[in-house]
């Protein structure tokens, strides 16, 4: 096609299915697995290749029982986003684990990554040749709404990243009456802390939660879906010793690692200049640095999932129980991280008060960690069908 | 002090300890009046932990602000943002206005000798065509007229240089000293270039030529300020250039740049430099993000802001040009924030 730019893969796509977790494609992923974390350089790279290995792939397998009966759909076109480097190969392994073949649009941005990971799948896809006909990473201009009209109309299966308005124009373009979309739009997180659990860690379990709330925030600037913008504390009394105790040692953690850009201080300072404005929010630069920022919600807004934190900018509400938290749970509401909470009930409480949002708990620290069950999704049977005997 | 107390002494002939006495009480003032009075500031002040000394100079993009009812202004001074940009809206009533006129022109006096003497306004007339709204060239153009005897614009309304005109102007004028004043790339791109294209050269060896606005633009062509200061020279013969740094929250208190191309607060401003880590002021020769001060606002709070500017203080009452207080370097914008993540959520917010 025209200005289509073929930079790994084959250039004739073959769109018949593969089985879900079809051997082939099992071996392939593992022998890309140990390429990948050869790169040490590259942690998310290494994290890539760590998920892809033989062990875990073996395990999702064992949690999928009818997987003998279940077989892709057929050609997927991932549009992939260009937040995070390394998720359009988490999208690609995706729909090759359904047993789909592959169309991935790459990140318009030049990741580094994004060309290692491809240098690495061109040399790995020379010994599979049944991958091979099925993958075609491609790149063209993303506002050429001609090209991705094209793809839409041959693809059975449409997995679309990058936000709502993306959505909102790729959906608009015909696509097969059977075709099937998942879209990742626009989500909101927070994280939900007892700050009983905060008091009681020793020296050792604060520092590795610091150093897990690094990782979920600090280090993407708090800028993916699944990264919180909101604190909740529960059990949290009159005297905070639990959030002060929590904030010194994120602070202790993220000061040596974190360099604050002179223009991302300014951001952070004028954000809390706008909420003390807009909402009368109190707001703290916390030990005086301009690192962390803390703005105390006096109570929760119904848009509270307009409130974005960026860069270390954290909002910070004292639950008194969890239906506080429950009234303002809409459907923007993805993750929910967490930190000595009985996640169990939290499920089973998600489910008994109906609501809308809320696809994801998960421990403080794996905000990030992308699965085949994602924003709400099962990816793996959603891109395949099953073939049902009755 | 008043502003009009101030006026009578010479703009840059307090040392620090002097300066500091006068400008001070008078920061005190304008950061009472302006919690008292702007509803806006009062809740930065009272909210954020630990009180800022200055408020960010995007705020003004971001909200209406004022410290004055609103049948008392009578102006409205706005940012040129380029399109899409949002811009700086400016409430003046009539004594800031005024006093912002009489102390840019005591300052610019310092540099070109009191008295007022022939003007090329490099710009179009059309740039003033509203005065009760303001843009950033016009009230520049506006505050540096008062300096103007005989006036003359160099472009027409479609850019064009108005050469026959320049060169009746300049003979007729020539045995005066001869005030440019305009915008750093428009004279770049529209009196240089065009002079330079038509082969043409002017005599203005004896004029000065005052210029702000900033360096983004040229940056991008990159011309430094000696090419552009040695391009003019050759061209035109000018060799008395100024360049100043000022902001259209601040019109006035400009801080000028002198023969040894150090620019200068004077009496009626402040200038410092804050760490990106925790806002700390830096040393002298450290560079960091600028901040602003002037003894001006009074309709609007601007008196000290956090500006998105980068730059170094060089030093204070010791610039060989013997002006005192304190002088510095500006090393343009800061650089654009690098968001890891997600870029796509942030750019749509």
């Amino acid at each position: 096609m025209k200005d289509v730019n073929i930079i790994c893969g084959t250039d004739e796509i073959i769109s018949k299915p593969l089985q879900a977790y079809d051997d082939r494609v099992i071996n392939f992923l593992s022998d890309l697995s140990r390429a990948l974390m050869n790169i040490r350089a590259w942690p998310d790279v290494v994290s890539l290749g760590f998920w892809c290995r033989r062990a875990n792939l073996e395990k999702m397998r064992s949690t999928c029982h009818e997987y003998n009966f279940r077989i892709g759909r057929g050609l997927c076109f991932h549009i992939a986003p260009s937040n995070i480097p390394v998720n359009f190969a988490f999208s690609y392994m995706f729909g090759l684990i359904s047993g789909c073949a592959n169309i991935i649009r790459v990140p318009s941005k030049n990741f580094e990554q994004v060309n290692i990971i491809l240098d690495i799948v061109n040399e790995k896809l020379k010994s599979y040749p049944e991958i091979y006909s099925r993958t075609q990473f491609i790149k063209y201009p993303s506002d050429n709404n001609n090209i991705t009209a094209e793809y839409s109309l041959k693809s059975d299966a449409r997995l679309i990243w990058g936000g709502d308005a993306t959505i909102k124009n790729i959906r608009a373009l015909e696509s097969k009456p059977r075709c099937i979309d998942i879209c990742f739009a626009d989500r909101y997180s927070i994280a939900l802390i007892n700050s009983e659990a905060v008091m009681n860690a020793n020296e050792a379990d604060l520092k590795r939660l610091a150093e897990n709330f690094y990782n979920d925030t600090f280090l993407i600037d708090q800028n993916a879906c699944s990264s919180p913008n909101i604190i909740f504390w529960l059990n949290d009394n009159e005297n905070k010793p639990a959030r002060l105790k929590f904030w010194q040692a994120v602070h202790e953690y993220s000061d040596s690692k974190y360099k604050i850009q002179a223009s991302i201080g300014v951001n952070k300072f004028s954000k809390a200049c706008e909420d003390a404005i807009n909402f009368d929010i109190q707001s703290t630069r916390y030990n005086n640095k301009n690192l962390i920022w803390l703005a105390e919600l006096k109570n929760l807004d119904e848009n509270l999932d307009t409130f974005r934190g960026s860069s270390g900018y954290f909002y910070e509400y004292v639950l008194n129980n969890y239906d506080e938290l429950f009234k303002i749970i809409n459907s923007k509401y993805q993750t929910l991280t967490y930190y000595g909470i009985d996640a169990d009930e939290l499920q089973s409480l998600i489910i008994k008060n109906n609501l809308t949002g809320i696809d994801r708990i998960t421990p403080i620290g794996r905000a990030l960690d992308i699965g085949i069950i994602w924003d709400g999704f099962d990816i793996v049977r959603t891109l395949s069908r099953i073939v049902n005997k009755e | 002090m008043e502003i009009e107390d101030m006026l009578k002494i010479s703009p840059y002939s307090l040392d620090k300890e002097s300066k500091q006495k006068i400008l001070s009480e008078r920061l005190n003032y304008l950061e009472k009046f302006h919690y008292e009075h702007c509803k806006e500031f009062r809740a930065v002040k009272d909210n954020l932990t630990p009180s800022p000394d200055f408020i960010p100079v995007r705020l003004f993009k971001e909200f209406d602000l004022k410290s004055v009812p609103d049948n008392e202004i009578i102006k409205l001074m706005t940012s040129s943002g380029t399109t899409g940009q949002s811009v700086s809206r400016i409430f003046l009533d009539r004594s800031t206005a005024l006093n912002q006129q009489k102390v840019m022109s005591k300052i610019v006096a310092d540099f070109t000798g009191a008295s007022r003497m022939p003007m090329i306004i490099l710009d179009c007339p059309a740039v003033l065509k509203k005065r009760e709204l303001l843009t950033a060239r016009g009230a520049g153009i506006l505050g540096f007229s008062i300096f103007g005897t005989k006036k003359i614009y160099a472009f027409d309304d479609d850019m064009n240089l108005k050469l026959d005109d320049l060169k009746e102007f300049i003979n007729e004028f020539g045995e005066h000293k001869i005030l440019l004043f305009g915008f750093t790339f428009m004279i770049w791109q529209y009196f240089y270039k065009t002079l330079k294209n038509l082969n043409t050269r002017l005599n203005l060896n004896n004029a000065v030529l005052i210029h702000g606005g900033g360096w983004k633009k040229l940056a991008s062509e990159s011309v430094s300020a000696d090419e552009f200061k040695k391009s003019l020279n050759e061209i035109c013969g000018l060799v008395n250039i100024h360049d100043y740094y000022g902001m259209i929250e601040q019109t006035g208190s400009i801080f000028m740049q002198c023969e040894h191309g150090n620019l200068h607060a004077s009496i009626f401003s402040d200038i410092k430099t804050r760490r990106p880590n925790d806002f700390s002021e830096c040393n002298f020769n450290e560079r960091g993000i600028i901040q602003v001060i002037s003894a001006l606002p009074v309709s609007y709070p601007g008196h000290s802001l956090l500006t998105e500017d980068e730059g170094e203080i060089l030093g204070e009452d010791d610039c060989p040009c013997g002006r005192l207080g304190k002088y510095f370097k500006v090393h343009g914008r800061l650089k654009g924030a690098e968001l890891r993540g997600c870029s796509d959520t942030y750019e749509r917010r």
